[in-house]
Order: C-alpha cells, then sequence, then structure tokens
C-alpha cells in the first residue's frame, strides 16, 4: 500500500517552552509516506502529543520545517486552513461540539468550509456514521452517547473533509477498558483502505498489528524507528528497551 | 415623621410611580439590550487575532521572532488594544460622571425630538440616558461575555481548528453559541443592576421610580414615605428577577449533568 511518495516531510522540529527550559520536541526528522501508519510510542512527556500538534500547527513549532504535500506550512505566510482540511484529528477526549447534534457535528466544516451542499454533505455524513455503526444516532447530542461511541463520531467526523491524513492522540487513553476495542476496530479498517495515519497509543497489540512503522520518542527526541517487528522485537536503544520492558 | 396621613398623601401621586415603574423598566431593558450588544462588539475586538504588524515579528524564515520589540510589535493588536482602553475608562470612572458627560456636553447641541414616549417620558431626556446606561454596561458586559468565551474548553477550538474552520467561523459556530449559554445568568443578573443603577437618570430629569419620589416631596413636603413606597418597587422588581435567574440556572446546569 505504502507508495514511497512523501505526504509530510519534518524537518528538525524543536518546540521550546520557556525560552528552552524545556525542550518538548528537540530536533525530530521524519518522512512520513502516503499510505503509511505510523505509530509514535514514548514516555509520558516525550513529546508525542507536542509531535502531533505540530504536525497541523496547532503547536507553532520554534524552529524547524513541516513540508505537507511539498508546502511549508511552518511559514506563517500560508494560509493553514486550506491544510488543516485536508489533515483530521482525533482527540483523546473527543472534542465534539456539545451543542450541536451528531450529524450537525459532522456536517459542519464540509459545510462552512468546503462549501458542499448541504444534502450532499449529510448523505455523506449518514454513510460514514452507517460505516461506524451509528446512523441511529444522527439526531442525538454527543452527552447521550458513550466514550466509544463518541470516538466513533470524532472519526467519521475527522474523515467527512476527506483528509489525506488522520492524526490520532491517544484515542483510547480516555476510555473504559471495554470501549477501546470498538474504537481500534474502526482504525483498523481505516488502515486496511489505505488511509495515512500517525496514532500516538499506548496500545502496543494495535501497533505491532496495524503500524507498518513505529516510532520512539524520548526526551523530545526520535530515538529509533523501524518496524515493528524492528522496534518490538529486536530494539537497539537502551531506552527503548526500558520502555518496552515496562509496557509489555 | 412616617404617618399615614403621609401616605395617604403620597397615595395620591401614585400614577408617578407607576409611570416611573414603566420608565425605569424600559429604561433598563433597552439598555441591556444596546448594552450587550456593544459588549458583543467589545468582546470580539478583545478577542480578535488581527496582528497588522505580524510581518514585523517575522524573522526571515517566515518563524515566529522569540523575543524584542519586533516580537512583541508583531502581536500587538490595536483592536484589542482600544476596546481595553474603552473598558477600563468605564469601569474606573463613575456612573454620574459618564452620565453628565453624556448629557450635558455629548447631548448638549444635539437638538432631540421632544415627544413623549407612554405620555409622559421626555424622549429628549430618555435617550441620554439609555445611551450612558449602555455605555457603561457595555463595558461591563464586555468582561462577562470576554470571560464566557475564554471560559468554553481549548479542545473545542482545537476541533473546530484542526477541521480547517477558520477563527472567525470558530467564534460563530462552536464559541459563541456555548459561551452565550453559561453566560446568560450573568447576563440576567447584569439586567438586575441595570434596574438598579438606572435611578442615578433622575439626576437629568428622566420621570423614573427616584423622579417620582422627588417630585411627590416637593408636591406634598414628605419624604419618608414615598421613599418606602419606592424601596418596595425596585425589591418587587428585582427580588422576583433574581429568583427566576436562579431558578433557570439550577435548570440549566442540571441539564449538564444529565
Ligand atoms: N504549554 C506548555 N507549557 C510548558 N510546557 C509544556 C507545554 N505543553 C507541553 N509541555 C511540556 O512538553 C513536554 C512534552 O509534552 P507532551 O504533552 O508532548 O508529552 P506526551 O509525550 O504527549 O506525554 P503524555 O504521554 O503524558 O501525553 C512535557 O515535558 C510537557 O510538560
Ligand atoms: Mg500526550
Amino acid at each position: 500500500m505504502a507508495t514511497n511518495d512523501k505526504l509530510i516531510q519534518v524537518i528538525d522540529l524543536k518546540k521550546y517552552y520557556k525560552k528552552g527550559e524545556i525542550k518538548a520536541l528537540d530536533g525530530i526528522t521524519v518522512d512520513i509516506d502516503r499510505g503509511d501508519v505510523m505509530v509514535v510510542i514514548g514516555p509520558s512527556g516525550s513529546g508525542k502529543s507536542t509531535f502531533l500538534r505540530s504536525l497541523n500547527l496547532l503547536e507553532q513549532p520554534t524552529s524547524g520545517t513541516i513540508l505537507f504535500e511539498g508546502v511549508d506550512i511552518t511559514n506563517r505566510k500560508v494560509n493553514l486552513n486550506v491544510h488543516r482540511q485536508k489533515m483530521g484529528m482525533v482527540f483523546q477526549h473527543f472534542n465534539l461540539f456539545p451543542h450541536k447534534t451528531i450529524l450537525e457535528n459532522m456536517i459542519l466544516a464540509p459545510v462552512e468550509v468546503k462549501k458542499v451542499p448541504k444534502d450532499k454533505a449529510k448523505a455523506k455524513a449518514l454513510e460514514l456514521l452507517d460505516r461506524v455503526g451509528l446512523a441511529d444516532r444522527a439526531d442525538t447530542y454527543p452527552i447521550q452517547l458513550s466514550g466509544g461511541q463518541k470516538q466513533r463520531v470524532a472519526i467519521v467526523r475527522a474523515l467527512a473533509m476527506e483528509p489525506d491524513v488522520m492524526l490520532f492522540d491517544e484515542p483510547t487513553s480516555a476510555l473504559d477498558p471495554e470501549m477501546v476495542g470498538e474504537v481500534l476496530d474502526v482504525m483498523r479498517q481505516l488502515a486496511h483502505a489505505g488511509m495515512t495515519m500517525v496514532v500516538v497509543t499506548h496500545e502496543m497489540g494495535f501497533a505491532r498489528e496495524v503500524g507498518n512503522r513505529v516510532v520512539f520518542m524520548a526526551d523530545g527526541k526520535l530515538l529509533e524507528q523501524g518496524s515493528p517487528d524492528d522496534i518490538f522485537n529486536h530494539p537497539q536503544n537502551e531506552r527503548l528497551k526500558d520502555f518496552l520492558a515496562k509496557v509489555l | 415623621m412616617i404617618s399615614s396621613e403621609g401616605f395617604q398623601a403620597t397615595f395620591r401621586y401614585i400614577s408617578m410611580f407607576v409611570e416611573g415603574l414603566v420608565c425605569t423598566v424600559s429604561l433598563s431593558f433597552l439598555t441591556v439590550i444596546f448594552g450587550f450588544m456593544l459588549a458583543l462588539v467589545l468582546a470580539v475586538l478583545r478577542l480578535s487575532p488581527w496582528q497588522p504588524f505580524k510581518r514585523l515579528g517575522l524573522d526571515k524564515n517566515g518563524h515566529l521572532r522569540e523575543e524584542g520589540f519586533l516580537s512583541a510589535l508583531g502581536r500587538f493588536n490595536p483592536l484589542n488594544f482600544l476596546a481595553t482602553c474603552y473598558v477600563e475608562v468605564f469601569r474606573a470612572t463613575p456612573m454620574l460622571v459618564q452620565l453628565f458627560i453624556i448629557y450635558y456636553i455629548v447631548f448638549a447641541d444635539v437638538s432631540l425630538p421632544t415627544f413623549k414616549l407612554f405620555g409622559s417620558i421626555r424622549f429628549d431626556r430618555f435617550l441620554p440616558g439609555v445611551v450612558a446606561l449602555s455605555l457603561n454596561s457595555g463595558a461591563y458586559l464586555c468582561e462577562i461575555i470576554r470571560s464566557g468565551i475564554q471560559s468554553i474548553d481549548g479542545g473545542q477550538t482545537e476541533a473546530a481548528r484542526s477541521l480547517g474552520l477558520t477563527q472567525t467561523q470558530n467564534m460563530r459556530f462552536i464559541v459563541l453559541p456555548q459561551a452565550i449559554k453559561n453566560i446568560l445568568p450573568a447576563i440576567a443578573n447584569e439586567f438586575v443592576t441595570i434596574i438598579k443603577e438606572s435611578s442615578i437618570c433622575y439626576t437629568i430629569g428622566v420621570k423614573e421610580i427616584m423622579f417620582a419620589v422627588a417630585s411627590i416631596k416637593g408636591a406634598t413636603y414628605r419624604i419618608g414615605e414615598p421613599l418606602i413606597i419606592a424601596t418596595l418597587v425596585y425589591f418587587c422588581l428585582t427580588f422576583p428577577t433574581s429568583k427566576i435567574i436562579a431558578h433557570f440556572e439550577r435548570k440549566m446546569s442540571r441539564g449538564d449533568k444529565r
């Protein structure tokens, strides 16, 4: 599936807080190809979220370059909104819009940003909801859904914009254990359908099974990367060995 | 000092209280509406992302400068600055001073039509009163709205922006609708405050409740009884209003926990 066609190129990305006292990202260089399912692992505070959030510039990096489809989006002169539409993002805490129904959540961006006609957007939204088994919930409000259902909606809400890449920041960390599976199922389907994905997760089973690349971060640095087999069965870096010993 | 004869004398002028009541209510109502519209504009200005000197805050690679004068200039937002000045000035000076400036200076050379609203309220006094009260409560309501907006979980904005919505669309579709719901009780409380503060307008001859007290005092040489009645009228106006607000506040927070 991977076509070796670079979708995102991250070059020496740095994010400092408090004038450099905290180095959340300390020089990350990595390419993400079309069709990649890149799983990012690492201990708490290692900069995984910061890395993911930098990719669509929710976090403004201190220095470094991010080329998305060949365009340097860290240059403040580019129109970010155009690029953000093409990067779907799924958050740990879902971030559904509580004052809007599920259907309204899904069609807002297609209608207002992409100017898709409302009935077309609705049809598409219902089709997506059907795919995750929630078509009958279209007219309810987020508060009436379980955590797993909310996250499934959040995923299809992002998909409704037909993004070129999906970014996931610990999508199952806020869920009750029995709901983790239903969300991972949706993500697995998405990966099999060829979607480019960057996933920050503590679900090592998922990383092993679905990821085609695994990246290990610690202290804001990318310490090791490779196939799931490389990372989980033949780790080189001591920090990674330590980390795996704790989580596996 | 206070006697039943006094009350009898006062009650002969009870129609003045009725007129005063109508005037106070319409004054407060218009003030809260215009004040809110002004406040909305001020709040949007205060939170606007406009940075006209943004490019001066960028280095040659197009990245944000870390510190220094150019960085500060790059972040400078004149709209926020002006709106903040407005809010601070109006909150830091007495209402009475503002009212007199509006009535005696701003409207000094404006010849307003002299017709009467509801048969008794002189428009040329009423309008400056509404304007002064609205300008003042706009400053307070602005801060209520601003804190309401800032109380919305940042994740909402992140989700909206990650979907490609612009800052303006995010405000309009995501943040404001949720913020307004949160701040409705505070706005209603401001309405109660305005009812009480509108009494200041009697100093420029607006025939609201305190004006009725002054007139009756002139006619009957009685002050205690008219004041007691005015107190009762104000209380009957504000107390149920705040109780109704508290009721809706409870009901709304219950809805959130569902
Ligand atoms: N706004 C901020 N101000 C200061 N420091 C911050 C800020 N945001 C993040 N950091 C710091 O940057 C570092 C990386 O944080 P980040 O959230 O990216 O880690 P993470 O790998 O996602 O951790 P977790 O697994 O706990 O989510 C941490 O040390 C964190 O304290
Ligand atoms: Mg994180």
